[in-house]
């Protein structure tokens, strides 16, 4: 298998958990960013839509860098697809796509399930509570947790600070609670 | 616009890259973690923390400079009753959408243009919490 075959397998964790751990101190030596990617959305608010509200009342061009950053992550995503695809199906845990199969979600070709993500679903029910609401509480809980699952998980807990570690106790359970408990009634609608 | 943003463009493109080649940014991968059907989001997140934590020890042992030669500064992160009800609260949007804020790019770029909706969704929530601010215990 030469080079380019495999990096087009899917990445084992070993490789790109110590890849993205590695952002912290190349972001602090580029010039003293602190990782953190949900700023990004509050920049963009600041941006577009101030409306005289004191919260997005700051100089957000000095912060720019961080959208730089996220621009980055869109083209990463394409050049990744384009160039870098892999040819196989995901591999997902057959207890998974047996639970999804009893909601109708068979198709598991995607990264994600074209059933639920899709312009046809938005239009749905249960297509709106995935992506609307869904993206709304994404946007709201950063924001409210000063932090998401960089900022807090990896920036945070990599410089030792409690309080983002309590936040990403509250993710995961927030995450457990809503895919075990609440989720199953939002996929059957 | 300053040149020397450009740099963290390139982090980002590589920090892209690693996300959709580790599918990090499928849903598929987020169910599986919070229903402990796959240790691999595990291994993602506790490895980066580990490389992430070496690095700050190393960074301040060492009192290593940014390339322009400044100190190197991370501020602390401030305590509030937020990190708990905004925590939970981003806990079930990550749960619904299998995505945190930085996946929701890279989807995108992959080609899930729907997903553009969830992005703006979610500037629609950071900008209701900048409204309410005042009004939410913190």
């Amino acid at each position: 298998m030469n080079l380019i075959e495999i990096i087009k397998e899917p990445w084992p964790w070993y490789v790109s958990g110590p890849l993205i751990g590695l952002t912290v101190p190349i972001l602090l030596i580029f010039g003293n960013k602190a990782f953190g990617i949900s700023s990004s959305l509050r920049h963009i608010c600041a941006m577009c839509i101030p409306a005289n509200i004191s919260f997005f009342k700051y100089d957000w061009k000095k912060e720019s860098w961080n959208l730089f950053f996220v621009f980055g992550i869109f083209l990463g995503g394409i050049i990744a697809t384009v160039f870098l695809s892999n040819p196989n199906a995901i591999e997902i845990n057959s207890k998974l796509t047996t639970e999804l199969a009893t909601y109708g979600i068979t198709d598991n070709s995607g990264l994600m399930p074209v059933q639920l993500f899709s312009w046809e679903s938005l239009l749905t029910l249960r297509g709106f509570i995935m992506i609307v609401v869904g993206g709304f509480l994404v946007g709201f809980g950063t924001r409210y947790a000063g932090g998401c699952t960089s900022g807090h998980a990896i920036m945070g807990i990599s410089n030792l600070q409690w309080p983002s570690l309590v936040a990403t106790i509250c993710f995961m359970i927030g995450g457990f609670v809503m895919a075990n408990l609440i989720l199953p009634y939002i996929l059957s609608l | 616009m300053k040149i020397s943003n450009l740099k963290y463009m390139l982090v980002g493109i590589v920090f892209g890259i690693v996300f959709v080649k580790a599918e990090i940014i499928s849903w598929y991968r987020i169910q599986e973690m919070f229903r402990l059907q796959s240790f691999f989001m595990y291994g993602v997140i506790g490895s980066a923390v580990a490389v992430g934590m070496l690095s700050v020890f190393l960074i301040k042992k060492f009192k290593v400079k940014t390339i322009q030669g400044e100190e190197i500064k991370i501020e602390p992160k401030t305590f509030s009753k937020g990190q708990i009800y905004g925590g939970l609260l981003f806990g079930f949007g990550w749960a619904i959408t299998g995505a945190c804020p930085g996946p929701l790019f890279a989807q995108i770029g992959t080609g899930v243009t729907v997903i553009a909706v969830t992005l703006v969704s979610a500037i629609a929530g950071t900008w209701v919490y900048g409204y309410f601010k005042d009004n939410l215990p913190h």
